[in-house]
């Protein structure tokens, strides 16, 4: 296919070859909403919110999935589109026990959003009364069926993003699910508990039980900040309320994760308020630690690397930086050994 | 193509793995050098489970078919590079038949394997500790460098030698100069004028010029008495080093340990005073990670009770001894000091730090940072194409000790479990070590799927579950050292390379034994 040109709601815009609908047209600043759509990952058209007027076409397309064609006519804003995705989000909030209320993805809900901008309450269709029982016999991830509208964001993510390959469609029909390897819950199949399929999911169907009615979307804020685990430098979204990590997301096209987040990084933020952190400065006496002052701990160091210094030489002294904290407190110790105790003895686990 | 060698990725780097993996679906060529069948393996074009320590025989043979099959880039070699007589003279010596007898891996696959890496370019070289912790650590890294100058590989994007960093800042700290023999930025402490810079921008009269400790001779110093004071800052010493019976008899020797952490740790009960730290979420700061990308660290709440900011607790020990330091903020000690010291780093400043952050070397404002190294020619001019030999392991399995034990982590832990195990939901989903062997070596002994073991070195002895798998070959035992009771370094062998004293925790002699009477209760 050729690149080109194309008609975007009467307007001839360009296109690359094989750029879909829904590319060109955030290009050129043309609102589509999208539900199932997760970029990096094959479109499948599933949700069918993307829904636009392509001339010539029998019935409407999805403009995530369709490529765009030389010449083509693509209408995005027709009384026929929004009538079409209107009653598409009827059909998936009727789905479904969407009561926003108690969820605790509102604020975060991409249907709750659609549901919203097209005015709809899901009263239209009756509602199934037996949904799959909710999930949450494993520590991290709550997975409700009933908010589920099987968008397969998250076996998008799981397959193509991630590569962990521990979910996948199940079932067929009314009957449909998102199942592991023989439908065993999360914590008896192949998945490692990475999260991405929380961190994509439009709904409250996979929530992260930790969070669990900490805060409300709009309560937190969000402080960008880098992974304290391995060395790969994960940028990440920390979601603050009052003073208090309750959630940690990937901060989604940054360089280098691109929206991903390993079981560790998601879920290994709350040492930091653990019962266990030690508080004030300590002093071994007659073989005991007992609390003490700063300024207290602090002239017994500076006495004792004095001490050593005068009698034993600034050799006598080694130090052990720490590779998990950050650069700056490395920078100070090692000119704490340098320049004023006067020795190189210093290292870090670099080697270990 | 990637070729992957001593590293678990989907475990240890599970991000970076992903992106393997994706283009794995993407149609690249993967290799998986590793003696355990990993579960990066299971996606690769051909796994190749080479003998645990047998890193270098095996590409030394397969640089021999290279050079003589004539597949190695020529041009590249050439114009780039350095030292390739003396490499090719050394590979001779290790035709696919002698490689295969020291590595397992048969003389028919080490040409194949060979053929495949030369027929796609570029191709990316990744690994991990499998290749660093070894007594010839050094030797492997520069088998992995020759192979990639070989192939005409290194200086391109997804081309290179990419060794993942296990620990969030340990390049960081590596570039701030905690190291024995360099200032910030790799300026050697031997070099006079790196001094005398130095000396002027930190007010003192006389830096030291001679290389100092590495943390194994800081250890051992501690028995010897060359070193009366310990200051070890955020390291669980106690735990992640070889042989934890002999260590903790080094920490005991000390006249005086000051200790710097977030909780109790098994180190600290050695120390004479602790200093509370501020963690992670309760910094400003940076981290540096493993392709040298600056990143922000930023503040979500503040320390608990009284605990403080590492680089604060430097400054004031610093003050009491007379130096006043003027930084009042990780941003002050960055923008003033390092990029004003750091030349590769010249161009970082807290300002160009947002969104993601830049990778050294930057040295001015301007520079938009580099993501690729050696680009066009190598940094240091050519590069020298070194030639190694192989070396056993320090301890090899014998009579007595008849499997050899490998170590590193899990994907549920990290480390001593400071952190991850404080963290909700972790321990539930990995509660506890256990010891991988293969289902022969199971058979053998009649040992069932979680039964518990006694795990014997010449250092010690831990009793934990066995874990029965087919990813384990035979003859190995596998284990981690998240745990204190059945931690793998109680019988790890404190042997280590002696350029970088990096300790050989890939491979020490073990025996395996059912509880019973006979066994050997003493830890």
């Amino acid at each position: 296919m050729s690149s080109g040109t194309f008609l975007l709601d009467g307007k001839t815009v360009s296109f690359r070859p094989g750029e879909s609908i829904l590319d060109a047209a955030r290009k050129n600043a043309t609102d589509i909403p999208t539900l199932c759509f997760l970029r990096g990952t094959t479109p499948t058209g599933a949700c069918r919110i993307c829904l636009v007027e392509v001339k010539g076409m029998r019935t409407l397309s999805a403009a995530c999935s369709t490529p765009v064609s030389p010449g083509m006519e693509v209408l995005t804003d027709t009384p026929r589109v929004h009538a079409a995705r209107k009653l598409n989000v009827e059909l998936l909030l009727s789905s479904g026990r969407h009561d926003c209320l108690l969820c605790e993805s509102s604020g975060n809900c991409k249907l709750q959003e659609l549901a919203y901008r097209y005015q709809i309450d899901g009263s239209l269709f009756k509602k199934p009364d037996q949904f799959y029982p909710t999930e949450d016999a494993n520590p991290l991830i709550v997975r409700d069926y009933s908010r589920c509208i099987l968008c397969g964001r998250c076996v998008q993510a799981c397959n193509e993003l991630v590569v962990n390959r521990a979910i996948s469609h199940g079932y067929r029909g009314a009957k449909s699910k998102i199942v592991t390897g023989g439908d065993a819950p999360y914590h008896q199949s192949e998945c490692v508990f990475c999260g991405q399929c929380v961190e994509v999911c439009p709904t409250g169907a996979l929530t992260e039980k930790k969070a669990k009615g900490t805060a409300r979307a709009w309560e937190t804020k969000k402080i960008r900040t880098t992974c304290p685990y391995c060395g790969v430098g994960c940028q990440m979204w920390l979601h603050v309320k009052d003073d208090r990590i309750v959630k940690v997301t990937a901060a989604e096209g940054a360089a280098p994760n691109r929206g991903r987040l390993c079981v560790k990084g998601r879920f290994g933020y709350d040492f930091i308020y653990s019962e266990e952190r030690l508080k004030t400065p300590m002093i071994r006496e007659n073989g005991q630690l007992r609390e003490a002052s700063w300024d207290e701990a602090l002239d017994l160091v500076a006495a004792k690397l004095k001490e050593t210094i005068e009698r034993h030489g600034p050799d006598a002294i080694a130090g052990v930086s720490s590779a998990r904290s950050i650069n700056e407190d490395s920078y100070q110790m090692q000119k704490l050994f340098r320049s004023v105790i006067g020795t190189n003895n210093i290292d870090h686990c670099a080697r270990t | 193509m990637i070729l992957v060698i001593g590293s678990n990725m989907t475990e240890a780097h599970p991000v970076a793995a992903s992106f393997v993996k994706q283009a794995v679906l993407r149609g690249a060529q993967l290799y998986v050098v590793d003696p355990r069948r990993t579960a990066l393996a299971d996606m690769a074009t051909l796994h190749i489970p080479i003998r645990v320590g047998s890193d270098v025989a095996f590409l030394n043979g397969l640089m021999h078919v290279l050079i003589s099959e004539n597949l190695y880039d020529r041009e590249y070699v050439e114009s780039r590079c350095t030292g390739f007589e003396k490499l090719k003279a050394k590979v001779q010596e290790y035709p696919p038949e002698r490689a295969s007898e020291i590595c397992g891996i048969s003389a028919d696959m080490i040409r194949d394997v060979a053929r495949r890496l030369a027929s796609v370019k570029p191709g990316m070289l990744a690994y991990t500790l499998g290749i660093t912790e070894h007594i010839c650590g050094v030797s492997n890294v520069l088998s992995c460098a020759n192979l990639q100058m070989l192939l005409g590989n290194v200086g391109f994007e997804c081309g290179g030698v990419n060794p993942l960093r296990g620990q969030n800042n340990v390049q960081g700290a590596c570039d701030m100069g905690a190291l024995p023999n360099v200032f910030p930025g790799y300026q050697r402490v031997d070099n006079a004028d790196a001094r005398t810079k130095f000396e002027k921008a930190w007010g003192v009269k006389k830096l030291p010029d001679k290389p100092g400790l590495m943390i194994p001779q800081m250890i051992e110093g501690l028995t010897n008495g060359t070193v009366k004071l310990f200051y070890i800052f955020g390291e669980n010493l106690a735990n992640t080093e070889p042989d934890i019976r002999h260590v903790e008899h080094c920490l005991e020797s000390a006249e005086f340990v000051v200790c710097h952490d977030i909780f109790q740790t098994e180190t600290t009960r050695f120390a004479h005073v602790i200093f509370p730290a501020a963690a992670w979420s309760e910094n400003d700061g940076t981290f540096t990670s493993s392709e040298r990308r600056i990143s922000r660290v930023r503040t979500a709440s503040l320390p608990p009770g009284e605990a403080k900011p590492n680089w604060w607790i430097f400054k004031e020990i610093a003050k009491r001894m007379g130096h006043e330091w003027s930084a009042k903020s990780a941003r002050e000690i960055w923008d003033n000091e390092i990029s004003q010291l750091a030349p590769s780093m010249a161009g970082v400043k807290y300002a160009r730090l947002r969104g993601d952050g830049l990778q050294w070397p930057a040295p001015n404002e301007e520079h938009p940072g580099t993501a690729t190294l050696h680009r066009d020619r190598f940094t240091s001019g050519l590069g020298a194409l070194t030639p190694v030999d192989w070396i056993p392991p320090a301890e090899v399995p014998d009579e007595d000790y008849p499997l050899v034990l490998s170590t590193g982590r899990r994907l549920y832990h990290y480390h001593t479990r400071t952190q991850t195990g404080r963290s909700a939901g972790l321990n539930d989903l990995l509660g506890e070590e256990t010891a991988d062997i293969s289902p022969s070596d199971a058979k053998a002994l009649s040992i069932g799927h979680g039964e518990m073991i006694g795990v014997k070195s010449r250092r010690g002895q831990v009793f934990v579950k066995a874990n029965i798998t087919d990813r384990i070959p035979q003859g190995v035992v596998w284990m981690a050292f998240h745990f204190r009771e059945a931690c793998a370094n109680w019988l790890t062998n404190p042997a280590f390379d002696p350029i970088t004293l990096t300790a050989e925790y890939k491979a020490c002699a073990v025996r395996i034994e059912k509880v019973g009477e006979k066994t050997d209760q003493r830890i």
